[in-house]
């Protein structure tokens, strides 16, 4: 991997919240054509850190750097599906700061929309207004309003929580190939099944960076107990087993 | 056929009811434009809480003989200022800190009415409103104001959908998300105090609420939505003072009774979403589940 791919480099980063440390000392790279997932059980830090890399969290330590323009997919429930509002506008909304202020789209931003809705095999519901979509098809709609603005890498929290196998099967395809397209993907999820079919790579996260390696790392059970955190538990659970015996 | 006419063309007679006619209708055209990012902005309750607020600015201005709409207009934006940049602390939800301010505000209006008791007559209008004695530098001076609230509104029409839609990912994206908020409450506090000679501090929000909120019933586009609700305000003021100059009624009241008879329309008749059509809806559900299967439509 030369460094010329490499999208994003976070280093030693510690983010606090509310006086308690979220995230400490944590080090991760995404390099373009990596499909990088962020594991971890809840109250891990996943979307504390991704906010931190968008800039919306404060880093106390550490050091952020992102190359070309970066793409944020948040969870659904974050998103006003009530505003009247096409599925196509929302698309075209992910392209509002290129547009410009007190400017109308041009062709180049009409074709960026247009592609990221054919990518995310939108283009069949493009009139759709956005009330009377399915929780998939609502997945969907804000990868592709991310793609709009053309980013080499995409931040996605939680894609694959609430939506049903089809358009799991949907994302993944999607996910793979945009990675084949040289961009790099960074996914928060508590998913294990679905990161080890999706990711080229796992960082297990529990406050800091635990553990770090290919998907195979997911079948590794000492370190997932430690990425949850579970280890000592274990530990104490067997000795007193041993003791009582 | 001739007294319907006369019903119509009586008031134009007037020039007190021309000036009231030109203010209504304008005040209801600026109302419904911005009352849908009010509306859909989940915002009924700030814009509530700064018509309140703008009352301990018009007692000041009363106190000191200043002008009553500049000083209702700077404890109104005073006050939206505030609420906006104290609610950018997560902790606290915005309708939580509009509710301290807000109620302050009335509060300390109050106050300062009770230290003199001469002055019922003028505060009772600003309360409720005195469209019909308007003079015509009020016409021009609302129709100044609300073509530049207007074209405010439009200019930034693709970034308040953007921070209405997600506020966190147009943060991401690097727009300037509180200073939008900001200009949106400004927009929203000047058609207010704008608003107060046509109907008063305490009927204002229904001008901005009811028109916006009848149009969403009825639309799924934005822009739609947004004639929709300048249409109904402009005609709903107009119907109402109508209705106020024939059977001598209070002219603020008699329009938002009026706007409101538009949404109760709209709730029950909307194509889609009304209850006429959300009946049909869950028979024709039935007769379906007792008939043949339909076809699946859509796809996930």
């Amino acid at each position: 991997m030369t460094d010329t791919k490499r999208l994003l480099q976070v280093e030693s980063v510690s983010v606090a919240l509310g006086g308690r440390m979220a995230v400490e000392d944590a080090s991760l790279t995404v390099s373009g054509g990596e499909l990088v997932g962020l594991l971890g059980p809840n109250g891990a830090g996943k979307t504390t850190l991704l906010r931190a890399v968008l800039g919306l969290a404060a880093t106390s330590a550490g050091s952020v750097t992102a190359t070309g323009t970066v793409g944020y997919v948040p969870q659904r429930h974050e998103f006003a599906w009530d505003f009247p509002i096409d599925v196509a506008g929302v698309v075209l909304s992910g392209r509002t700061r290129a547009i410009g202020w007190l400017r109308r789209p041009k062709a180049h931003d009409r074709e960026a929309a247009d592609q990221a809705l054919e990518l995310a095999g939108l283009t069949d519901l493009r009139r759709r207004p956005i009330g009377e979509l399915s929780g998939g098809q609502r997945q969907r709609v804000l990868v592709a309003r991310a793609l709009a603005a053309e980013p080499r890498l995409l931040l996605l929290d939680e894609p694959f929580t609430g939506v049903d196998v089809p358009t799991q099967d949907l994302l993944n395809d999607l996910f793979g190939r945009l990675a084949a397209d040289g961009r790099g993907l960074l996914m928060t999820t508590h998913d294990l099944a679905a990161a080890a079919r999706t990711c080229t790579r796992v960082v297990l996260l529990n406050r800091t960076v635990v553990a770090e390696g290919g998907p195979e790392l997911l079948a590794d059970p000492e370190q997932m107990l430690r990425a949850f955190g579970l280890d000592r538990a274990i530990g104490s659970v067997r000795a007193e087993a041993g003791a009582a015996a | 056929m001739s007294e319907l006419l006369a019903f119509f063309t009586d008031p134009w007679q007037l020039p007190f009811m021309q000036r009231a006619f030109a203010v209504a209708a304008i005040v209801g055209l600026v109302c419904g434009v911005v009352g849908v990012y009010v509306v859909l902005r989940g915002m009924a309750f700030i814009g509530d809480a700064v018509a309140h607020s703008a009352f301990p600015g018009v007692a000041l201005a009363y106190a000191f003989q200043g002008n009553l709409l500049l000083g209702g207009a700077a404890a109104g934006a005073t006050t939206a200022v505030l609420i906006a940049i104290v609610s950018q602390n997560r902790r606290l939800k915005e309708d939580t800190v509009i509710g301290v301010f807000f109620a302050f505000a009335f509060g300390l209006g109050i106050v300062l009415v009770s230290t003199r008791d001469s002055w019922t007559t003028d505060l009772s209008s600003f309360l409720f409103g005195q469209v019909l004695a308007v003079d015509s530098s009020d016409v021009w001076r609302v129709a100044g104001i609300g073509a530049v609230l207007v074209a405010t509104v439009l200019a930034l029409r693709k970034e308040l959908v953007a921070v209405t839609l997600d506020r966190e990912t147009a943060r991401a994206a690097g727009l300037p998300v509180l200073r939008l908020d900001m200009t949106l409450y400004i927009v929203v506090t000047a058609t207010i105090v704008m608003s107060l000679e046509a109907v008063g501090n305490i009927l204002v929000l229904a001008l901005l609420i009811t028109p916006a909120a009848t149009a969403r019933l009825l639309t799924e586009r934005l822009w739609a939505m947004t004639l929709l609700a300048s249409a109904f305000g402009c005609a709903g003021s107009l119907a109402g003072l109508y209705v106020s100059y024939a059977y001598d009624l209070a002219a603020g009241g008699s329009i938002v009774v009026v706007l409101t008879a538009f949404f109760a329309l709209a709730w029950v008749l909307a194509p889609r979403h009304g209850l006429v059509a959300r009946l049909r809806s869950t028979a024709d559900a039935g007769a379906r589940a007792i008939g043949p299967k339909p076809t699946a439509a859509g796809s996930t």
